[in-house]
């Protein structure tokens, strides 16, 4: 399996960005309380604890804003400066998310960039590799979370 | 060349599920820290405790691999007791070796486990064979990291004089090689690589975007500025670009990666026993791409040493995921030496 070298084209990220932001980030801490919760949990992140994290996918113009309690994700809206932003496109989010690509990788790239606090952003990085599965087999359904083995993304990108 | 020469592959993790990746795609040794400043990469969230620790070493050891522990940092006078007790832990959970730089630690691990295998840490920066032997003599070190400064013709002098294994960089990011020694970083921050486990605190380390481009700074120091396109490097000291004489370029350092992969069957030739590959730090999509990478290609040495030849897929492979995404020889290949 290999990921389409896709981008969404810049009118998609300038109408996405007009609209209200806040909706977004609670479907994403909705999903993120319901499956991720399992594997990590939010006592667990404590240095994260009353932070605002920004999410920026950046070809869709969409942001989520969250915040980490010691019992939930929750949303946020909108601030202009958040101690943690982390931004890239769609597709790199989803070879991150299913451990296809490393984000280092990514950053000499480019491809990924981290602004505000630093060392929040290595702690949310290496919290994340340290998961016993990639955070997208997480989201799979399935009793099992089964692990994507596929080496044809060594020449995806 | 003897037909038994063995050389393993000697692959970091910072995390278990890299050390699965490592062992899963082929490393022979996996090393690790644990999450405090006892090792050189102390990034938050990253490395292992004693559970982590225990479950890494339970599956390495099921596949027939090994697990060594850095503890290769200094300790202080006033923080001795957290190196100790970091030691007694490697021992107690049964690692195959612990990577040491500082004697103290060294004499300590050495008279309380005499069973505990001993490498030296390329942080003990011991370029010649006479460092290394004194190593040997007085706490039995079993194997050496050499510091990346040395030609391969020097390298060999030092396997020619020495009982201990040697041990050579193979792939990973490369700095300004003064390993063990460098205090650049507390210049800015007050905090040495040597004795706090980072070389730039991500505490200190601010990204940020600006009209002028993307801007690095460590504890206000701008690093860099990178154009928009341009390839960025870990915010390091040694890696930034500065202004000297009113030029403005890589003053101490250019961020590149090693690759000596094409050296493999020189090294195989003269002894090495094994190739490390750095980047404890990295996540497990690069250990898995890099361990696959150069398993292919020891494998491919140890069968035909004298028709080895890089293969396009590994180079292609390893390319991608280095730091300023070019290759070098570093000191290994030196045409005048």
């Amino acid at each position: 399996m290999k990921l389409p070298s896709i981008t969404f084209p810049a009118p998609v990220a300038k109408l996405l960005a007009l609209l209200p932001q806040y909706p977004h980030a609670v479907l994403f801490v909705g999903i993120l309380n319901a499956a991720l919760s399992a594997h990590l949990r939010p006592r667990d992140l404590q240095p994260l604890h009353g932070k605002q994290v920004c999410i920026r996918v950046k070809d869709t113009g969409v942001e989520f804003h969250f915040s980490v309690t010691p019992t939930a994700f929750v949303a946020r809206h909108r601030v202009p400066r958040p101690d943690l932003t982390i931004s890239a496109d769609a597709r790199d989010f989803l070879l991150l998310g299913l451990r296809w690509e490393d984000a280092d990788t990514l950053f000499f790239n480019r491809r990924l960039t981290m602004e505000g606090d630093t060392e929040l952003g290595l702690f949310v990085k290496n919290t994340l590799d340290a998961l016993e599965i990639p955070v997208l087999d997480i989201f799979r359904p399935g009793p099992e979370a089964v692990h994507i083995r596929d080496k044809n993304i060594l020449r995806s990108s | 060349m003897s037909p038994d020469a063995s050389m393993e592959l000697v692959c970091p993790a910072g995390n278990l599920p890299a050390l699965k990746a490592a062992v899963d795609n082929g490393a022979d040794c996996v090393y690790i820290g644990f999450r405090d400043g006892t090792n050189a990469r102390n990034f938050a969230g990253l490395n292992f405790d004693a559970a982590a620790a225990r479950e890494g070493l339970r599956y390495a050891h099921a596949q027939g691999a090994k697990v060594l522990l850095a503890l290769n940092t200094y300790p202080q006078a006033e923080n001795w007791q957290r190196w100790q007790g970091a030691l007694d832990q490697a021992a107690a959970l049964g690692v195959d070796a612990v990577i040491l730089a500082d004697v103290g630690l060294m004499d300590y691990a050495s008279k309380t486990y005499p069973g505990l295998r001993l490498h030296l840490s390329v942080q003990g920066s011991a370029t010649n064979y006479e460092a290394i032997n004194f190593f040997y003599e007085r706490f039995g070190i079993r194997r050496a990291v050499l510091p990346r400064v040395l030609a391969l013709a020097q390298v060999e002098q030092v396997v020619n004089h020495t009982p201990v294994e040697i041990e050579l960089f193979g792939f990973g990011g490369l700095c300004v090689m003064v390993e063990g020694r460098c205090a650049l970083s507390s210049y800015v921050t007050g905090e040495s690589p040597n004795t706090c486990g980072v070389c730039s605190p991500a505490k200190a380390v601010r990204w940020q975007q600006t009209p002028q481009g993307l801007e690095s700074r460590l504890n206000g120091v701008l690093l860099d500025r990178y154009e928009d396109g341009e390839n960025a490097g870990y915010p390091t000291l040694c890696k930034g670009r500065f202004e000297v004489n009113g030029d403005t370029y890589y003053a101490i350092e250019e961020p590149a990666s090693l690759n000596a992969m094409e050296c493999l069957p020189e090294m195989l030739r003269m002894g090495i026993k094994a190739i490390k590959i750095e980047g404890r730090q990295r996540s497990p999509a690069y250990v898995a791409q890099v361990t696959q990478a150069w398993r292919q290609a020891i494998d491919a040495c140890r069968r035909a040493p004298h028709d080895f030849k890089v293969d396009a897929a590994w180079s292609e492979s390893l390319s991608k995921v280095a730091e300023g995404r070019q290759h070098t020889l570093g000191a290994y290949h030196r045409p005048w030496k």
